[in-house]
């Protein structure tokens, strides 16, 4: 179904970390869950467009009009880490050795 | 020594993105910024809180569609936008909205490249990285900005066309350009407004399949461009040379020591779990916006130039030089078209091609001595006043050399061509006056040595004896009228 | 208890507007009542402190409770999750700001399943909410509190969310009226995401008639929300005396050994009912409903996996401290935020979006997806309405299926389907049934579908169909407004 590995990578596409705890209850979890949801792929759909949108909607589109941005200190409010107007975030590369 | 290697050659794709100069977002009602205090242009929406939506930018799609019909593309009857998942804090959705497999711009063309597709998406935010990065676990920190988020930008890729790092370089100058006349965007590398990167590869001449790529980025101009592609298949080539492989790779070109370097990749995995965006419906351009796109178009470089070529029967080099300006151009066919409407026969003498070669020659040649930059649109020389010196010339009422003399007059005090020919003296000595026939015959027992070897067969000595008649007219005579004149003179 | 909380919101509205009433008189009486929350339904509500402007409207004076999910600028939201802790957001969702228009006030937050993943509430991070009819129980999810503040008589009506049952399921389970409109219908802006195409939002409240009128001040097309379109021709208080020519299809797929006895009865009773109202009953099949667990546990996953990456600690909400570089942060931030069913399907969406997966997962999804829009569109050509039972069972206890989330998923069934057709259904209580087991008895729901943007006939339907139950006529001394125990 799926195993170790791959719940190991696909937590890291996702950003979480899982204790080895969690990784063995998720690894359980999922397996069953997909034994479920792999049903669907019983079913011949060979030819059946998928559906992306639910509303048969086409162009909706927005005027090139401005509208009021928000004023800097509400917009840095909720911010952890506000910084001189800007948000701080650690630096994306990883320690070196 | 097992043999020489087969010849390696070049082949080159492009990925450009280009800024698009709407007065807001792609997806939300802010103003694109520029140079601004960080996240003054900002809302829930591009800062990604909890339970906004996007709406797309109407004048975005008119502008990639005007794009795509300047490319000569396919525009898609029905296209839609997708997520591209990856998590990076100049992302703050984690996703990017773009376009992925169906595209509202297919393949089209643009001079002797073909684009593969053009599609809409939106700009990334800014990341600043600030303190020590790397070296100290934990300390290094970066700044996000988010004005620029939001952005919209038009992707174009092309086929990989391109076989040198100067076509490359030349070919994207041709492209900026194309763009720049349609108004939708700055198209200022410097800027940022205009980026491109370059998917590079070698392979064995005459080969069909393609090599490994590599891809360069961050050539903020058109000369790093060029050096970064010819640094890199210089790489390329010494690496297949030594019996090694290219490995897929993104690389960053410094220009200033030349070095390539390896670039870490945003999403490790590269794995974008793209999926049609939910947010969004489908984009279908209707008959009116493909009407109204077409109609905005100007005519655009390429077309231009094809145009002077077979209708004006200009060559391709001064063709080329005067699509590339817009405002040139238009100036120039304002020459042709006074010359056209001028009396008299040395008008009717004027072509197209001599025009071109007065604009793109000693007109260019004279105003680049001033100070000033020249505006077409507002001409120090007007057009008829040109046209009337090309006329003159055309008709050899005044030589080449005088032709320049009036220009310069005009370019300095302005006036009438004709009253500044008369003033000046410069008429051309008319070639059944008495008075030329006069002087090369003075000219021709003043100098018999030289007389004597064009006789004897010796062609190149008759330039003394016209120099000999040039320096007496002061330049006026018709140099082939001169030569005709001491050939007869000599019985020849 | 005062007497102003027996009123129904169109008894209310009526009264305030013809002045028989105040609307400050009628606000302060359900504020009284929201501070005496014992079902940890409200994750704050307005104190006396608060004060409440008098508004004109359709919904002058109304007290709506409003699920944690959507946006209140300046106030707590937190969808449930420890990862919105202490935030507020910088603006109002439009469904709120239509409520305020109406002359309506938001009473307080409810308490929900984190990020509307759930089907008992009890995947809150502040903990469970516990079901009126009987503590011990859940009331049902994710709109959980939603629910039971209007069963538990501590609001008159509530906004909740659906996305594959989350305000049909929870409304059966507390004996109320839940309507999930058309997707489209009302705008999502500021509706924290789940699953964008099936999210909705929707009215919890005591009767039909209060639904209709809610609706009608939610509906309309919103430029901020491209997916948005209204209900052509707005909604009209339902009047609908009987169901003579109406006729009313029973999937034959749709059944099996897991529903509960109780339901079942219920569930047959009510077909009767509805025959003797004048309509037909006939089968009609949906084949590919029986994959509607399957597809719904690909999509949703899939989408919020996507929705909720954005919850990273750099713009707002939590962020973990952590000595680390930006991807410790990110994992550290989410591992600590998000509860354990989040993470769970945030892997699931995941997964079925990655590479080599897709097809098989989402792109397979989608086009079951299709199938049973289709059959819902082949059945709606034969009959009015597709009935089924709501829930396969009442309310369950505390801690029953929280070991199995596959169990827990179950409670969809009946549901799932129109949430992936997009068409409206609303779940209205039908009678009481002990649970399996024995027990004291429990609200059934029973759920009629129609087809998409056909709300007003639906409303009459359901509302003529409410009339000739009389559900409330029997459990009338057991709701706490009227002093019950409940």
């Amino acid at each position: 179904m799926i195993d170790r590995g791959q719940v190991l990578h696909v937590a890291r596409l996702a950003r979480l970390r899982l204790s080895d705890e969690e990784v063995d209850r998720m690894t359980e979890e999922l397996s069953g869950i997909l034994s479920h949801v792999d049903r669907i792929g019983q079913m011949d759909l060979e030819g059946v467009e998928p559906t992306a949108h639910v509303v048969a909607l086409e162009n909706v589109l927005r005027a090139d009009e401005p509208r009021p941005s928000l004023p800097r200190e509400k917009a840095l409010e909720p911010a952890p880490e506000p910084v001189d107007g800007t948000f701080r975030v650690p630096s994306p590369q990883a320690a070196e050795a | 020594m097992a043999g020489s290697a087969p010849e390696l050659e070049a082949v080159i794709g492009l990925e450009i993105h280009v800024q698009l100069s709407t007065r807001t977002k792609m997806f939300c009602g802010c103003e694109l910024s520029f140079g601004d205090e960080p996240n003054v242009h900002t809302c829930p929406v591009c800062l990604a809180h909890p339970g906004v939506l996007p709406v797309p930018n109407e004048q975005a799609i008119r502008y990639a569609l005007q794009i795509g019909l300047a490319l000569d593309c396919e525009i898609a009857p029905r296209s839609i936008f997708h997520r591209k998942n990856y998590f990076y804090p100049d992302s703050p959705k984690a996703y990017q909205i773009s376009q992925y497999d169906i595209p509202i711009c297919g393949p089209g063309r643009l001079g002797d490249v073909r684009i593969h597709r053009a599609h809409l998406e939106e700009d990334a935010a800014k990341l600043v990285h600030v303190g020590e990065s790397g070296r100290i676990h934990g300390s290094g920190a970066s700044l996000v900005d988010f004005n620029r988020g939001g952005t919209p930008l038009v992707e174009i890729v092309t086929e990989p066309d391109l076989r040198g790092a100067a076509e490359a370089a030349e070919w994207a100058r041709l492209l900026r350009e194309t763009v720049r006349q349609l108004g939708v965007s700055d198209v200022n590398m410097e800027e940022g407004s205009l980026r491109v990167d370059a998917n590079v590869s070698v392979r064995p001449a005459g080969s069909e399949e393609l090599g490994t790529k590599t891809e360069l980025k961050n050539m903020n101009s058109f000369r790093f461009l060029q050096r970064g592609i010819e640094a890199e298949l210089a790489r390329q080539r010494e690496v297949i040379a030594a019996g090694g492989r290219i490995s897929q790779e993104t690389l960053h070109f410094d220009p200033r020591t030349g070095d390539l370097t390896p670039l870490r990749s945003k999403e490790e995995a590269h794995d974008y779990r793209y999926f049609p965006e939910p947010d969004l419906v489908p984009l279908a351009p209707t008959e009116e916006m493909l009407r109204e796109a077409r109609e905005a178009l100007p005519e655009l470089p390429a077309a231009r130039a094809e145009r002077y070529e077979s209708e004006l029967g200009l060559e391709a080099e001064p063709a080329a030089l005067l699509a590339r300006e817009p405002e040139v151009a238009t100036y120039f066919e304002a020459v042709c078209e006074a010359a056209g409407a001028a009396a008299g026969d040395e008008a009717r003498a004027v072509s197209p091609r001599m025009v071109a070669n007065w604009v793109t020659g000693e007109l260019t040649a004279t105003l680049r001595q001033r100070e000033a930059e020249e505006d077409f649109t507002d001409p120090t020389v007007p057009a008829p006043s040109l046209a009337r010196v090309v006329a003159l010339v055309a008709g050899k009422k005044i030589s080449h050399g005088s032709g320049k003399q009036v220009l310069a007059a005009l370019v300095e005090q302005g006036g009438d061509p004709d009253e500044i020919v008369e003033r000046e003296g410069l008429a051309q000595m008319a070639a059944d006056d008495g008075e030329l026939e006069g002087i090369v015959a003075a000219a021709v027992e003043a100098n018999p040595d030289a007389a004597e070897k064009v006789r004897e067969g010796n062609q190149k000595a008759i330039g003394a004896i016209v120099g000999h008649v040039m320096r007496e007219t002061k330049g006026r005579a018709d140099g082939g009228e001169v030569n005709r004149l001491i050939r007869a003179k000599l019985g020849l | 208890m005062s007497d102003l909380l027996q009123l129904s919101v169109a008894e209310a509205a009526a009264r305030i507007s013809a002045r028989d009433l105040t609307a400050e008189e009628y606000f302060a009486a359900w504020q009284a009542a929201a501070e005496s929350d014992e079902l940890n339904a409200y994750l704050w509500s307005l104190t006396d402190a608060d004060v409440y402007e008098v508004e004109q409207g359709p919904l002058g004076g109304v007290p709506v409770a409003v699920k944690d999910i959507f946006c209140t600028e300046g106030s707590p939201t937190t969808a449930g999750s420890r990862i919105l802790e202490g935030y507020r957001p910088p603006y109002t969702a439009t469904a709120v700001r239509l409520l305020d228009r109406a002359g309506a006030r938001v009473l307080g937050k409810t308490n929900m399943d984190e990020f509307a993943m759930g089907s008992s509430n009890e995947n809150s991070a502040y903990g469970p909410v516990l079901n009126p009819w009987d503590r011990g129980r859940v009331p049902g999810g994710s709109s959980g509190g939603s629910a039971a503040v209007v069963a538990g008589g501590l609001a008159p009506c509530a906004i909740g969310t659906d996305t594959g049952g989350s305000i049909r399921q929870p409304a059966s389970l507390c004996g109320i009226v839940g309507l999930k409109p058309t997707y489209g219908a009302i705008s999502r802006y500021g509706m924290i995401a789940f699953a964008s195409s099936l999210d909705q939002c929707g009215p919890l409240t005591r009767d039909v008639t209060d639904a209709a009128l809610m609706l009608a001040a939610l509906q309309g097309r919103d430029p901020m929300d491209s997916t948005s379109v209204g209900i052509e021709g707005g909604i009209a208080a339902p009047s609908r005396e009987d169901l003579s020519g109406l006729r009313f299809g029973v999937p034959v797929q749709l059944d099996g050994d897991a529903i509960d006895s109780g339901v079942r009865e219920v569930f047959e009773a009510t077909l009767k009912r509805i025959e003797e109202l004048g309509g037909e009953i006939a089968e009609v099949s949906l084949p590919s409903s029986e994959l509607g667990i399957s597809a719904y546990y690909v999509l949703a996953p899939a989408e919020a996996s996507s929705n909720l990456a954005r919850y990273d600690g750099v713009r707002y909400g939590m962020r973990a401290e952590v000595d680390g570089d930006l991807t410790e942060m990110y994992e550290a931030t989410r591992s600590a935020g998000f509860g354990p069913e989040v993470k769970r399907r945030i892997m699931l969406g995941t997964y079925a979006l990655s590479s080599g997966y897709y097809d098989a997962y989402y792109g397979q999804a989608q086009k079951v997806r299709t199938r049973i829009a289709e059959d819902f569109i082949g059945a709606f050509s034969e009959v009015d309405f597709v009935v089924t039972p709501t829930s396969p069972s009442v309310a369950f206890g505390l801690g029953e299926k929280t070991d199995d989330p596959l169990a827990m998923y179950l409670n969809d069934f009946f549901t799932v389907p129109m949430s992936l057709a997009g068409i409206p259904a609303i779940s209205i209580p039908a009678g009481l049934a002990e649970p399996e087991g024995g027990g004291t008895r429990l609200p059934v729901g029973f759920q009629v579908a129609a087809p998409a943007f056909a709300e007003q006939s639906l409303l009459e339907a359901a509302y003529a169909l409410e009339q000739g139950i009389g559900f409330e006529r029997e459990v009338a001394p057991l709701r706490p407004w009227n002093g019950g125990a409940a």
